[in-house]
């Protein structure tokens, strides 16, 4: 029979789960009812007592890692802990988000565990047995697989699964000690790449992206990079939305610097770059080419604004394109958008 | 004072992204149909880690650097005559499987033998590169596994700078969650940097560098070891292309006014 372990770790609080392990939570507890198989959390956090808390309805056995080394997301302290979880479960298969904190260790712990690891789960199915779907090539092609071998670790990309909220209270932890080797790396910080507001939101609702069109010569003859970046962070402002951008846009800029100051590699969407989660996305002054839109994926309901009517974007990409001009389309949204606000 | 670095880079080679790509069945699993004739290129995270590991090279004399990189030979052959053209190196080819689909596990134990076995690499000086993930599998793991393997703790996923200082400690600026870079300063070698795009552009075509990295290209692809990799109970119920392709409605007859004013509600809709 299975036996399921979900890993979760804190925010940078320290005492509170991200929601994505949360997610994880509500997989764990779908596989394990789907599976009969018994269920354990396991938790990493500076302080796991006060970050198990949202945990008790869950009915699962909680296992707690904690302390200050463990308020950092390192490799070394995060393996060693994962590690030492995994073993007090003896669990066949391991749930685990696809945070950049366990997207870093699940590999090595599923290889210190004699066992196996397959990331970027977008879904889990099987009635007696675990099929997992995840996509390959970039986003291009979607397959579902099995592993025989255990334990298996799967990392679930965040995103695919409802946030675990169970009646908070006081929970039952078995607080498990662990060997940490010697720390050779020191987590100083986060710094953001751009001076300004922060325009990554991975929990926006909307995606916005930005083209290499929008700093190219216009029918004016001239290039219109200023209103440009004013019009762009303008919707911005408008709607929380998410910034994103082709890479010929983040590229034009040569080593670092963009155009647009505010855009960043950390900006782009596509086979290079990122491909995030939105309910909608909006995309502009962009030709909708292959490399990007496969950074498209999950984004939902999808429109574009573009002058060329022959645009990837025509051609089954998009719900809907506006074969326009995006400076006085985007100038007139803005103003009809600041003028609901007030 | 410079540090000597010893930096293998693992790189794969991967499909042309403007290919078309159609996945079907084969007698070892699924593959990508023609995938023998598809224009390949060197992995792209990969190809950041490889600049990167150049100009961190070339800053600090004495270093070397090892691409490692499991393919078809005669596929290896043909990105090698590119890539060989961008910077100095020296290619460790491992005669395999091309593709997504093989398991990483085994990927990484072939390549992980490899580099333990290399002549001349000193463990203590060794930054392991690669990309953070494929564009085939994309999955993150293959380097993490090698690290593992080779008893390396130090381990950096989504790298975009190394700042390496006078006594070889390094800050290092990985990719988290809300576009933001964890800042962490690991002591020195050995570590694992797992690449994202990185700070440097697609170096010039050098053809000297070009001729003399093929002075030991084209013996080390004639010598190339045959890499047999196990499936690990790894098994595909399923391998597709997506099923939606959106109905797009073109709209070429609207006035900024009117599109606005579709695209407002649309915005406040659920
Ligand atoms: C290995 C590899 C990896 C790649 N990875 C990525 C990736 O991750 N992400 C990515 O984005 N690309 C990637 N690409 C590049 C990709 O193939 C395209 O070249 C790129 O996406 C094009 O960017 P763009 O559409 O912004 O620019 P362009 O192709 O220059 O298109 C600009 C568009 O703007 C329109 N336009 C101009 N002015 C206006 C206006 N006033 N109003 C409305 N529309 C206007 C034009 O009609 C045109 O359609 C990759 C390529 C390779 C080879």
């Amino acid at each position: 029979m299975e036996s399921i372990l979900v890993l979760t770790h804190a925010d940078e609080s320290g005492s509170a789960l991200t929601k994505a392990s949360l997610e994880a939570v509500t997989a764990g507890i779908d596989l394990a009812s789907r599976l009969s198989a018994p269920l354990t959390i396991g938790i990493i956090a500076a302080d796991a007592a006060t970050a198990a808390s949202s945990l008790p309805s869950s009915g699962a056995r909680l296992l707690a890692i904690s302390g200050e080394a463990f308020a950092q997301a390192r490799y070394a302290s995060d393996a060693a802990a994962a590690e030492a979880l995994c073993r007090a479960a003896s669990a066949t298969i391991v749930l685990a988000p696809g945070t950049s904190r366990f997207a870093r260790i699940a590999a090595g712990v599923a290889h210190r565990l004699g066992g196996f690891v397959d990331t970027h789960i977008t879904a889990l199915s099987g009635t007696d047995n675990i099929e997992a779907s995840r996509w390959f090539y970039r986003q291009r092609i979607e397959a579902v697989l099995s592993r025989g071998a255990r334990p298996w670790f799967l990392l679930l990309d965040a995103g695919t699964h409802a946030t675990y909220a169970g009646e908070p209270g006081p929970a039952q932890i078995e607080n498990i000690s662990v060997e940490l080797p010697a720390l050779r790396t020191t987590v100083s910080g986060f710094r953001a790449p751009t001076q300004g507001a922060q325009t990554i939101r991975p929990d926006a609702k909307i995606l916005f992206v930005a083209g290499a069109g929008w700093t190219k010569k216009q029918p004016d003859g001239q290039a219109h990079v200023a209103e440009a970046g004013e019009l762009i962070l303008g919707f911005l402002h408008a709607t929380s939305a998410s910034l994103g951008s082709s890479k010929s846009l983040v590229d034009q800029g040569g080593e670092g610097n963009s155009v647009l100051p505010f855009l960043t590699h950390l900006n782009q969407i596509g086979q290079t770059g990122a491909t995030p989660r939105h309910a909608k996305g909006l995309s502009t002054c962009c030709h909708g080419e292959e490399p990007h839109v496969v950074g498209w994926r999950f984004i939902g309901s999808r429109r574009a604004i573009s002058l060329d009517p022959n645009c990837g974007w025509t051609r089954g990409k998009a719900d809907v394109v506006y074969v326009a001009d995006a400076f006085p389309v985007m100038a007139k949204l803005n103003a009809l958008l600041e003028a609901a606000k007030t | 004072m410079a540090n000597v670095l010893h930096i293998v880079v693992c790189a794969g080679i991967v499909p042309d992204p403007l290919q078309t790509l159609e996945p079907i069945t084969t007698p070892t699993g699924p593959g990508l149909k023609n995938e023998m004739v598809l224009p390949a290129v060197l992995d792209p995270w990969a190809a950041s880690a490889l600049y990167e590991a150049a100009a961190l090279a070339s800053k600090n004399p004495g270093s070397k650097l090892w691409l490692v990189s499991l393919g078809p030979k005669a596929k290896l052959q043909q990105v090698m005559m590119t890539v060989a053209q961008k910077v100095a190196f020296e290619l460790v080819p491992l005669d395999g499987p091309i593709g997504g689909f093989p398991d990483a596990h085994s990927t990484a134990a072939v390549l992980a033998e490899t580099i333990a076995a290399l002549p001349g690499l000193d463990r203590e000086k060794l930054l392991l590169f690669g990309g953070w993930e494929s564009a085939t599998r994309g999955a993150g793991v293959t380097l993490q596994l090698v690290g593992e393997r080779l008893g390396i703790t130090d381990q950096f996923q989504g790298v975009d700078q190394i700042d390496l200082r006078d006594d070889g400690s390094f800050e290092v600026l990985e990719r988290v969650e809300g576009g933001k870079h964890q800042v962490s300063i690991c002591a020195g070698a050995p570590a694992v940097l797992g690449w994202a795009t990185g700070n440097l552009a697609e170096p010039r075509n050098n053809p000297q560098v070009g001729m003399a990295n093929m002075r030991t290209i084209m013996p080390a692809l004639a010598k190339a070891k045959v890499a047999k990799l196990e499936a690990n109970g790894l098994s595909y119920s399923s391998v597709s292309l997506p099923k939606q392709q959106r109905t797009t409605r073109v709209v070429k007859d609207m006035t900024p006014d009117q599109i606005a004013a579709e695209l407002v509600e649309w915005i406040g809709a659920e």
